[in-house]
């Protein structure tokens, strides 16, 4: 309690001495962060506030941070974006798909600040799209999984048929497949992003169908402790989940925002704001697979740590052919890659993925 | 209470009718002092950013009616069914289907519409919700079954045929897979104010759609307070065996509760996707159907009341917002405030019937 | 065949408990005529206190205890407005549902991202979990769960056997009529209203504390509504509260498993089946002329100015 307490206080005291201004250096840049939680949820929007406690931390009063948390996504939004920027903010994340519209419908009008949209598609002279390649640790897990799954049944538990879940699911499969060739996943989909109840009914069903390591794209820990009640194993998802099934846990799967705000701050800082998309990956330090646990073979850690290596490196892509469909033919041939477009709206499920995507 | 009770008014007190409110809002002050203090905030300054600066400018003005629009529209159409004791509780979701219906059109006629399609939208949404309250009036007419809980299960379904419907046939080919359908075109979208010249409205995003509201209250003010039929319902609210000994048919008095509340809601649907949202999509879960009727019984279930109330009510929303961006305030204490403002409004309701007595010792 | 029925049920009955909980407290607050939407506000209220207990090395009996007293004084606010000062029962208790909310998300922001440190853990009755099917299912639960079907048994026999429940049943009929008899008609809804609101804060200690072990906003994720939702259904009685809660448990697990196993349906379609199959059934029983006409208890909802 105290800690936030006196962060109000300095956050109140910098805000009336931003609104004195010119107390000799330049005036600190205002930059504000659209949530679509809270950041005590502990996955998607917990990543973006460390993000932006990094951004803080590392430029110090050159910046002045500031967010709105739980902004629903619809017609509020566009008020609260409108605001913001009229208030003065010159950087903008808007850190949700649903803010697309709202998001562009702004930048129109206030063409002098820059608006960063998180997981969109639609980018504008001044709305500058950003994402993160989660399926490279989902490749990474399901690595892990390969290794680690007996009966060579995964299960996932999924919110909803977007590209962004397919390709963490596709993903998920080959990289368990590199080490089972015979392993495969089954899919649940809850129609929800946080719904601790259902996610536990998937991850109940899962099991019962005999899935022994699961994965999932939903914000709560609820599958993980329920691998943890059923005795079978689990990863952790936009943040590290270890403390709540220390058990199941293999390892986590989380996103790193902190190095790429701090780029998009100094760039702004130094006048030349950064305008091209970035959807990076392990390369660029914008996620990682962490924590892996102890009890996790160690064949899995090698084989992991070296995939790691390559990908890092660029020498592997995950989404490389030859990659075959669930009727076994290739979808993508040996030695071609998708592209970035391809993967942003990927509508197919890799060989291994049981049942059919929801229409 | 030892010491006080409540002795019934003769008639209900007309000056209580406008002190209670303030009443409440200054207990809510009082409160938010200590509150407020205690996080080490000017508590002043913070009620003036809550209160005072979202409506300062003709912006904020115009989001406070863009906001209360919708609120007030769906709860003139429940207060009428509330007085008759047919608690509709699904408004939410006979708002989607509103929305629905009005999609399907502007997506059909995305390419070849014309001056004709939004006034068909408008229909259509009133049409949309109408046709989901039926299934709830349908099921308590007939079967019995309580509409408090047909009209909450079907809003969670219409909320899914919102996702079947843009994860699905209505996805936007364009739109990289995801849950979005097409952006209406032109003609399918409610005018902005701002369009039309209107000088003050520059740059806001008050639409057309707020005629509908306006349209409303009056014909919900005479249909409650000058027809039979607002009359008959609200003796089956009140008395349902005089009402019955009247020979007020029972059945007609659910549909008719239930259609005109549903077609409220709907006409609100179709208000959001042809105006601020300019789409369908899967995120589109305003609450407005639940806030209406906190709305409806903040306004007492009269037109006037109603109005008050879901502007106040929109001006709770802002200033919500507002105390967020400018004092960094977190979300969940402007939650706070507003359960406070609203339990204090209601409370205070009482001194307009009742007023305050010692308690006479035997 | 039994391979794959236990999971099921055993998935149904894990959803159904602390559902149940939650509406046999509202039940009872619904008979003595008094309607309470604000589950959801004093579900995380009750959750978030009991997590807050353990957390700061309290044992599972304080937890319980806390949320139970957390979810009565919430409850007692909301009786306050409503029955002493009339208020409308609909838009207070969902004020008190914002208000819930609202204060739980405040006050628990330093307890995300941390495991309960203690917990209800499974404890599976000796001989009696071994039965095939129901076992696994009724009789591997956790205390709570055990405790929630006591309480079942006991609301249905305070309601049906006692002269405390006889009264209660006749303020929710009519109160003018049990007033005119000398009952102390608002101290009757107060103690049921304090009750509902004390059963709410179990159910969401079951949520924090049992089922997944965290806090976090908006915990209960809607499960409030449900609970609501189930005690119109079960028409105000206690065992169909059970049988309601089992259904929506099991028809939602069943969604799950047939997206399991590869039927190709809608998964929104299937998500649809819980909700359909509550009214469904509703429908069914409301509309059974033969049997005792089940309605809402007379006076639900209305205020009733009690001056003694």
């Amino acid at each position: 309690m105290k800690t936030w307490k006196s962060k109000l206080l300095t956050l109140a005291a910098g805000l009336g001495l931003a609104a004195s201004a010119g107390t000799g250096g330049a005036e600190p840049l205002n930059m504000a962060w659209v949530y679509v939680g809270p950041p005590g949820d502990g996955g998607w929007t917990f990543a973006h506030d460390l993000g932006r406690k990094a951004v803080e931390a590392k430029l110090g009063d050159k910046v002045k941070t500031s967010f709105v948390e739980n902004v629903p996504e619809g017609a509020d939004a566009e008020r609260v974006i409108r605001d913001l920027a009229a208030k003065g903010n010159k950087v903008i994340f808007t850190t949700s798909f649903g803010y697309m519209e709202q998001t562009l419908k702004v930048a129109k009008t206030f063409p002098k600040v820059e608006f960063y949209h998180a997981t969109g598609f639609k980018s504008s002279p001044n709305v500058t799209i950003y994402n993160s390649r989660m399926y490279e640790p989902a490749y990474l897990a399901g690595i892990i999984a390969g290794h680690v799954s007996k009966k060579g049944v995964l299960g996932f538990v999924a919110s909803f048929p977007i590209p962004e879940v397919v390709r963490n699911i596709n993903a998920f499969t080959m990289g368990a497949r590199s080490v089972n060739p015979k392993i495969t996943t089954k899919v649940v989909w809850i129609s929800t992003w946080f719904d601790p109840s259902k996610e536990r009914q998937a991850a109940e069903t899962l099991i019962g169908q005999g899935a022994d390591v699961l994965l999932q794209n939903t914000d709560s820990s609820a599958v993980l402790q329920t691998a943890q009640d059923k005795g079978v194993n689990a990863f952790g998802w936009d943040s590290d989940m270890t403390a709540y099934a220390p058990k199941a846990h293999l390892a986590s799967c989380i996103e790193i925002w902190g190095g790429y705000y701090t780029k998009v701050a100094e760039a702004a800082l130094a006048g030349k704001p950064l305008k091209t998309t970035v959807w990076g990956g392990i390369k660029d330090g914008m996620n990682d697979l962490v924590s892996v646990s102890a009890s996790v073979p160690d064949a899995a850690k090698k084989a992991v740590a070296a995939k790691k290596a390559e990908i890092a490196s660029g020498k592997f892509a995950v989404f490389t052919g030859p990659i075959l469909g669930q009727d076994g033919k290739p979808i993508v041939p040996a030695g071609k890659s998708l592209t970035d477009q391809e993967i942003d709206s990927i509508k197919w499920y890799v060989e291994g993925v049981e049942g059919q995507l929801p229409k | 209470m030892r010491g006080l009770r409540l002795v019934p008014r003769a008639q209900p007190s007309r000056a209580m009718l406008f002190i209670a409110p303030l009443l409440a809002v200054l207990l809510t002050l009082i409160v938010g002092l200590g509150v407020f203090a205690w996080l080490g905030q000017n508590p002043l300054r913070a009620f003036r950013v809550f209160f005072i600066d979202p409506v300062s400018d003709m912006s904020g003005f115009s989001e406070l009616l863009l906001k209360a629009s919708p609120l007030c529209l769906i709860a003139l159409g429940l207060a009428i069914g509330f007085r008759a004791s047919i608690w509709n509780i699904g408004a939410e979701g006979q708002m989607y289907m509103g929305g629905i219906f009005a999609t399907g059109l502007a997506i059909r006629f995305h390419d070849h519409g014309g001056a004709w399609l939004l006034p068909a939208m408008v229909v259509a949404g009133a049409l949309g919700g109408m046709f989901w309250a039926s299934i709830t009036a349908a099921l308590r007419a007939q079967f019995h079954a309580n509409e408090i809980l047909v009209s909450l299960m079907l809003t969670y379904v219409a909320d899914l045929v919102v996702k079947y419907l843009v994860f699905g046939p209505w996805q936007d080919p364009q739109g990289n897979n995801f849950p979005i359908t097409v952006q209406f075109s032109d003609d399918a979208l409610f005018p902005l104010f701002a369009s039309w010249g209107w000088g003050a409205f520059e740059g806001t995003r008050l639409n057309a759609s707020v005629f509908l509201t306006v349209a409303a209250i009056p014909l919900a003010w005479l249909f409650m307070e000058r027809s039979f039929l607002g009359f008959q319902l609200q003796v089956t609210g009140l008395a349902p065996g005089a009402a019955r000994y009247a020979g007020f048919p029972e059945k007609r008095m659910i549909w008719l509760a239930l259609l005109i509340s549903g077609a409220a809601a709907g006409l609100a649907g179709v208000s959001e996707v042809a105006g601020p949202i300019g789409q369908l999509n899967d995120r589109w879960q305003p609450l407005y159907g639940f806030t209406a009727i906190i709305v409806a019984a903040l306004g007492r279930m009269h037109a006037v009341g109603i109005v008050l109330a879901s502007l106040l009510m929109a001006l709770l929303y802002l200033g919500g917002e507002a105390v967020q961006i400018t004092l960094q305030l977190p979300k969940a204490l402007s939650q706070v405030f507003q359960g406070l403002l609203l339990m204090f409004l209601l409370g205070c309701d009482v001194l307009v019937n009742y007023r305050i007595a010692r308690r006479v010792a035997a | 065949m039994i391979e794959s029925l236990t999971p099921l049920l055993a998935s149904a009955v894990a959803l159904a408990m602390p559902l149940i909980l939650a509406a046999l407290g509202e039940l009872v607050v619904e008979r003595s005529g008094v309607l309470n939407l604000g589950l959801e506000g004093m579900m995380l209220l009750g959750a978030l206190a009991s997590f807050v207990a353990v957390s700061h090395g309290g044992g599972l009996a304080p937890a319980a205890l806390a949320a139970m007293l957390a979810g009565a004084a919430a409850a007692l606010c909301f009786g306050f407005v409503t029955l002493t000062l009339q208020a409308n029962q609909v838009a207070a208790g969902l004020s008190l549902t914002i208000l819930g909310a609202g204060v739980s998300a405040f006050l628990g922001r330093q307890y995300v991202g941390f495991r309960a440190p203690a917990s209800f853990e499974e404890l599976p009755i000796p001989l009696l979990s071994k039965i095939p099917l129901i076992g696994p299912a009724l009789f591997t639960m956790n205390l709570l769960a055990y405790l929630t079907l006591v309480l079942l048994a006991a609301t249905a026999w305070f309601l049906y056997r006692t002269r405390a429940g006889l009264a209660l049943r006749s303020i929710g009929e009519s109160p003018v009529v049990a007033r005119s008899l000398g009952l102390r008609v608002n101290r009757v809804r107060y103690a049921a209203v304090a009750f509902g609101g004390a059963m709410a804060g179990l159910a969401g200690c079951y949520y924090a504390v049992a089922q997944f072990k965290m806090w976090q906003e908006g915990l209960t994720s809607g499960n409030g509504w449900i609970a609501l939702a189930l005690v119109v259904f079960a028409t105000w009685r206690p065992l169909r509260v059970a049988i309601g809660a089992l259904l929506f448990g099991g028809v939602s697990a069943f969604g799950l498993y047939l997206q399991a196993i590869g039927v190709h349906v809608s998964t929104f379609a299937l998500a649809s089946l819980p909700y359909l199959a509550t009214v469904l059934v509703l429908v069914i029983i409301s509309s059974d002329q033969n049997m005792i006409r089940r309605h809402a208890p007379a006076s639900l909802g209305k205020p009733f100015h009690d001056d003694s």
